[in-house]
């Protein structure tokens, strides 16, 4: 259930959406993807507004990454990764060179691109994802919870190399997550979402300082360890 | 040159389709039947133990074969639903309207009777059948064509007042066993039985004259080749009761083969030297496997090119979803032998109507495992294959067909295992496979001749099982 929503994205920029399980991030997410289409309101990409006769070409402009990769499980990761890429008629040279720049920048081997899914860890898997997200060079990426299942330490490399990848690409992205703290790291603006609407949009800054409501305030008081950083 | 075209012209010639009944008689008519016309040069394809005579009758008139034995009392009485016989121009002016005609009587009658355990029958003070009524505790065990037959249980029992009596159907040939091991009191038998004498069972007397005249005769078509009809009548009387029980006892007391037993009628009566190739084992071993490897794999093969698609839309349009589904369920509820009869009346008798029935028979565990298989892919990796910008055809190809293969292979193994098991059934209606050889060992109740089609039935199962269980171990490597 989502209601009355409107957000914008600027170009390179990254937004976070954030907001307890329920509040409709995710929908939101298939609803930019053209997975799902809202009863009323659109969803506009540069240009072109998303809708049945438009969706297959959008989607080529957008990368999505889910939780757990959203790996096929019967193709190996170059295989799952140059899919869109060989129906669109590439050439296999330009597919491989594709991949081995991917590969590099997302700290993968190529030995690992030729494994199946299952003979990676899931934190490769992810990298393998997000590969595969970028294979067309989208200009938008959209992320639902990718870091949902690592454990701590291997999500705290991944979101330093997120990070990293987003800012060299220069990439649009809107991040679904329920951590405050990765969406502030990785956000340059925070949706905050409850029951289906923005209850507050802006930098992890405004969120402390200026909380809207005493939901804000109870939503960031629950991430204790920020609020001291947040002074600095 | 002119010797060419002559040739040609004989060798171009239909081959002449001989038909018989399920028992061992008929089989030996036909038998005599075919070796005759072979030795008059014409090529002969002979369907023997077809079936009954509702299926032999429907097979000649349908034009599906040319010729076979029968009797006038079946004529009149089953064929014709109960018609009075005075002479065979008459009958065959009532068989001129099915476009086909009797020959003269081959020679012997052969009549329905029933018969008991000659010890129990003088025990129960029990000479005709009108004494029977008196017993109401026997067991009636009778041919399951006589049960249903105008001239057969129903009939008689009304003209006896044995309603009431306990009765079952099974095989004609099995019934001797059942009388000789104490299952049944009373079964009925045709006079012409070798086993009367060798079991000496005691025939009762028809004492209300119930039992029409059962003469042996040839039915042809018409439009058959005059040279075909001029052979066969040349067995017109020829053939004596006292022969025919000889060779009845030569085949089902002596198991010698029915074509030599035949072969050797033809040369002591006609001084014909009839070529009788009798097969040994190994070779009618490949026969029979190629035969049955033949229905199995293009009814088959059928299945799956049909059957998969068919999942795919079954998944793919909600509105037809329970309609597909429905109706291969209800197929595989069809007694598959009630399957295969009904195939007769739209695609004859042989191996086309065997295979429609079986890929019917087949279309159900593909069907269901295909839909399943797609049906129960992870919606997160549905999702993520659209988000890539794929159109759904290639999705399809590439995402949902790969990863419902393993349920789809489980399902064409459980396919192809029922239908070698059903496939066996197809010699009923002339289908040939493995269910030859267990069908004349029914008849002749030879054990060994039942394993040589039951034995590598179940291999070729184990088999197919086997493979497909090696495949699946190679395709799961994720």
């Amino acid at each position: 259930m989502l209601d009355n929503i409107s957000l914008r994205v600027k170009p390179g920029k990254t937004l976070a959406l954030i907001g307890p399980s329920g509040c409709g991030k995710s929908t939101l997410l298939r609803i930019v993807m053209g997975l799902i289409f809202p009863d009323s309101g659109k969803v506009q990409v540069g240009e072109t507004e998303m809708s049945s006769e438009t969706k297959l070409k959008l989607r080529h402009n957008m990368g999505y990454v889910i939780q757990k990769g959203g790996l096929f499980p019967h193709l190996t990761a170059r295989e799952n990764c140059s899919l869109a890429a060989k129906y669109l008629g590439w050439s296999e040279p330009g597919i491989t060179a594709r991949i081995t720049e991917l590969a590099e920048l997302t700290k993968i081997t190529l030995s690992q691109m030729d494994k199946l899914p299952s003979k990676l860890s899931g934190g490769q898997q992810q990298r393998i994802g997000l590969i595969r997200a970028l294979m067309l060079d989208p200009e938008v990426i959209l992320l639902d919870e990718p870091l949902g299942s690592i454990d701590p330490l291997v999500r705290h490399d991944l979101q330093t190399d997120l990070k990293r990848i987003f800012d060299t690409l220069k990439k649009t992205v809107l991040l679904v997550t329920h951590d405050l703290s990765e969406a502030a790291y990785l956000g340059d603006q925070i949706a905050l979402m409850k029951d289906g609407e923005i209850e507050q949009l802006g930098d992890i800054h405004s969120f402390i300082q200026e909380p809207r409501s005493e939901f804000v305030t109870q939503f960031v008081t629950a991430h204790r360890s920020l609020i001291g950083k947040a002074g600095t | 040159m002119v010797l060419t075209g002559i040739s040609c012209s004989v060798f171009a010639r239909q081959p002449v389709q001989v038909g018989s009944k399920l028992f061992t008689e008929s089989v030996i008519l036909g038998d005599i039947a075919t070796l005759l016309l072979e030795a008059e040069g014409f090529e002969v394809e002979f369907y023997d133990q077809l079936g009954g005579t509702q299926i032999l009758w429907n097979a000649l008139i349908e034009g599906e074969i040319d010729i076979y034995p029968d009797y006038t009392g079946t004529v009149t009485q089953e064929i014709l639903g109960g018609v009075e016989f005075t002479t065979l121009e008459a009958l065959n002016v009532l068989l001129n309207e099915f476009e086909v005609q009797a020959t003269r009587p081959l020679g012997f009658n052969n009549t329905y009777a029933l018969g008991m355990n000659k010890q129990i029958a003088g025990e129960l003070g029990i000479e005709k059948i009108s004494d029977l009524g008196r017993h109401p505790d026997l067991v009636f065990g009778v041919s399951n064509e006589f049960m249903e037959r105008n001239d057969g249980w129903p009939g008689l029992s009304s003209a006896y007042g044995l309603e009431a009596m306990d009765v079952t159907g099974l095989d004609h040939d099995l019934a001797y066993r059942g009388l000789e091991a104490g299952n049944i009191d009373v079964i009925d038998i045709y006079s012409t039985d070798a086993e009367i004498e060798y079991y000496d069972l005691k025939v009762l007397e028809d004492d209300l004259n119930f039992f029409p005249t059962y003469l042996a005769v040839f039915l042809y078509r018409l439009d058959v080749d005059p040279g075909v009809v001029e052979t066969i009548t040349k067995l017109e009387g020829q053939i004596s009761e006292e022969e025919i029980i000889t060779m009845n006892a030569s085949v089902k007391l002596n198991g010698e083969n029915d074509s030599e037993v035949a072969a050797r009628f033809l040369e002591a009566k006609f001084g014909i030297q009839a070529e009788v190739t009798v097969q040994n084992f190994w070779s009618r071993l490949w026969e029979t496997t190629l035969g049955h490897l033949y229905l199995v794999s293009i009814s088959l093969g059928l299945a799956i090119l049909i059957a998969i698609p068919l999942g795919v839309l079954a998944v793919k349009i909600p509105a037809i979803e329970s309609p597909v589904l429905g109706f291969v369920g209800v197929m595989q509820t069809i007694p598959s032998l009630a399957l295969l009869v009904f195939m007769i009346p739209l695609l004859g008798i042989g191996s086309i109507p065997a295979m429609a029935a079986l890929f019917l028979y087949s279309l159900l565990p593909i069907v269901r495992n295909t839909h399943a298989g797609i049906k129960n892919i992870e919606p997160s990796l549905m999702e993520s294959a659209r988000a890539l910008g794929l159109p759904n055809q290639v999705i399809l190809q590439k995402i949902e067909l790969p990863l419902a293969l393993p349920t789809i292979l489980a399902g064409v193994k459980t396919s192809a295992v029922i239908n070698i098991g059903t496939a066996t059934l197809g010699a009923l209606i002339g289908a040939g496979g493995y269910g030859q050889p267990i069908l004349t060992g029914i008849r002749l109740d030879d054990t060994s001749l039942i394993l040589e089609g039951a034995i590598p039935a179940a291999l070729m199962a184990l088999l197919v099982q086997f493979l497909f269980d090696r495949i699946e171990l190679r395709i799961s490597r994720t």
